[in-house]
């Protein structure tokens, strides 16, 4: 049984992040980068898996700049087995970055690819979908459960009024929603030990031609600064003078 | 040819994107998937299909593929089924994605939230067709208008995926993402019972929907379908009542739209305070309870 989980190197979700005065991308100048939260929610649940069944292969991509090395190395002191590091500084929007997984995964034969349901960057959702139309497999997304069995899977997913379980004939595409796993915590010296483990860095085999561009980017007009009530009748009075009762 | 496709999988759904559909400009058809939309919605043609049942992703995706086709824009209500459908479809067509659209320029120029709600993106579009899921609240009430001319069709699907088995919760309360009240509570409320009793009698006795933080979510307190902010629902109501929120990021990026928030939390510098328009500084547990007395009054 093969795991393939791409990773993307993110702004630190918990970091205040602003425009740059001019517009023309983001001010990332202090901040941190992190893997992706969902897509660490993912390999974690390969990890899981793989402690179930111990012929479970993980493999880790990313597609991006020499630093997503770091991001490779964590999902590798997760349990990963391997690494590949697409390397390119093109930007790729989401059906390109399909475009480019759908070749590895022609080459690499995965059972399952395990995404997360979105970067918390571009809050997208979208190149999972993509990717399993590309390559005609079915698709599980905001799994919150994921059962193997055999050439099958079985996912529990949320829904906007509860939750349903899809029964997917292997291979197929799943993304991982928050409730799926609490990844582990690795401490430093773990990452550490990752670097012995392997990672392939390699072009792109696809020259991205993007669908969309950000034209330009801007800080949402602020909500008017309220006030503090003292108790609950001046709160009552406040919502009858706004009309809101 | 420039021409929009509006997929309501739900019949409401219609009226919610028709507003959209009008800034946009173009002339446009609805695609209902449940025979309910509207016929005065200002479409030229609304397109029934009676589905019992929402089929799995692929099996939707593939189905829709050939309605779609004519389209260079087709737009859906922004949630979790059509983030999950319109990007697979996206990627059939090889067409461009827009998520999560609030406002727009032209047909090429849409604006939409990005990390966590904290940037907003304008978004040229540069291949079509363009699929997009679009927020209501940020367009304008539609105008009705017109009769629409109908078609019946039915959809091939046949799905590789299959559904074993599906819990609804709905109940008796509105729909969180329509709502015109909605009362929240976050990690303090203990456990289900607690958060039943606190939070869902307010929003009873209020007529409101229930909403709850991830942090809820997860300890079990409410069920996952409440959860609010930039991975759960969006809402807009008139009224959100934050009861033991802090305000995070990720929260507030759901709840931005409300007309009035009122945050109700025993740390007075809890972020929230900073958002709400009113902010009471109390214990929620003596708050409510005395909010409820007062407002049977
Ligand atoms: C990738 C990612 C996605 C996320 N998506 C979401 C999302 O969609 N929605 C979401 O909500 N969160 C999301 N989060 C989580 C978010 O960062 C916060 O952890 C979460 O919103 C906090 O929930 P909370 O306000 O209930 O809990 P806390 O932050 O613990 O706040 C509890 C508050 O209750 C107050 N309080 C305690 N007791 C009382 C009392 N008796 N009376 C009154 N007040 C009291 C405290 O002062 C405190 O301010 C996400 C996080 C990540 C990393």
């Amino acid at each position: 049984m093969k795991i393939l989980v791409p990773v993307k190197r993110v702004v630190d979700p918990y970091a205040k992040v602003r425009p740059l005065p001019d517009g023309s991308g983001l001010d990332l100048g202090n901040v941190k980068f992190e893997i992706n939260p969902f897509d660490e929610i993912a390999v974690e649940e390969a990890v899981r898996q793989k402690e179930k069944d111990p012929s479970v292969e993980i493999t880790v991509v990313s597609i991006g700049t020499a630093e997503c090395e770091d991001q490779l190395r964590k999902a590798l002191a997760i349990g990963a087995d391997k690494a590949i590091l697409i390397e390119t500084t093109a930007v790729f929007d989401s059906p390109g970055i399909a475009g480019e997984l759908a070749e590895l995964a022609k080459e690499l034969s995965p059972d399952i690819i395990l995404m997360g349901k979105q970067a918390t960057d571009d809050d997208c959702n979208q190149a999972a979908q993509m990717l399993a139309a590309k390559l005609d497999w079915p698709q599980a997304t905001f799994a919150s459960k994921v059962v193997l069995s055999g050439q099958s899977a079985s996912v529990t997913r949320e829904t906007d009024s509860g939750e349903e379980t899809l029964q997917l004939p292997l291979p197929a595409v799943i993304t991982s929603d928050l409730r799926l796993n609490e990844p582990r915590y690795i401490a430093l010296p773990g990452i550490i030990k990752a670097r012995s483990k392997p990672l392939d860095r390699r072009p792109a085999k696809t020259s991205p031609s993007p669908k969309t561009r950000i034209a330009f980017m801007e800080t949402p007009a602020a909500r008017s600064a309220g006030r503090k009530i003292a108790n609950v009748d001046e709160l009552l009075s406040a919502l009858k003078e706004r009309g809101a009762l | 040819m420039s021409r929009l496709l509006l997929i309501a999988f739900q019949g409401h759904e219609a009226e919610q994107l028709s507003g959209f559909a009008q800034k946009l400009g173009l002339p446009y058809d609805v695609l209902s998937l449940d025979s309910k939309a509207a016929l005065d919605l200002g479409a030229d043609l609304v397109i029934q299909v009676a589905l019992s049942d929402i089929p799995p992703a692929d099996g939707l995706a593939k189905g829709l593929q050939p309605i779609v086709a004519p389209y260079s824009h087709i737009a859906a209500v922004s949630n979790m089924a059509t983030k999950d459908v319109l990007a697979r479809l996206a990627g059939l067509c090889d067409g461009s994605m827009v998520t999560d659209a609030v406002d727009l320029d032209s047909p090429t120029l849409f604006k939409r939230p990005m990390v966590a709600g904290s940037v907003i993106a304008t978004v040229k579009v540069l291949a079509l067709p363009v699929f997009l899921t679009v927020r209501p609240a940020g367009f304008p009430k539609p105008a009705k208008q017109g009769t629409s001319q109908t078609s019946q069709v039915s959809l091939v699907l046949k799905s590789k995926a299959s559904r074993i088995d599906s819990t609804s919760r709905g109940g008796a309360r509105p729909d969180l993402s329509q709502a015109k009240v909605v009362v929240s509570g976050g990690r303090p409320l203990k456990d289900a019972a607690t958060f039943e009793q606190v939070i869902g009698g307010l929003a009873d006795q209020l007529g409101g929907a229930v909403g709850a933080t991830r942090a809820a979510v997860d300890s079990g307190i409410a069920p996952n379908e409440l959860q609010v902010g930039q991975t759960g629902k969006i809402v807009a109501p008139d009224l959100y009542i934050a009861a033991g929120i802090s305000g995070s990021t990720q929260h507030m990026a759901g709840i931005k739209d409300s007309k009035t928030i009122v945050a109700i939390n025993k740390d007075p510098d809890a972020p929230i305070f900073e958002f709400a328009d009113l902010g009471l500084v109390a214990d929620l547990y003596q708050a409510i309870p005395e909010l409820r007395e007062k407002l049977g009054k």
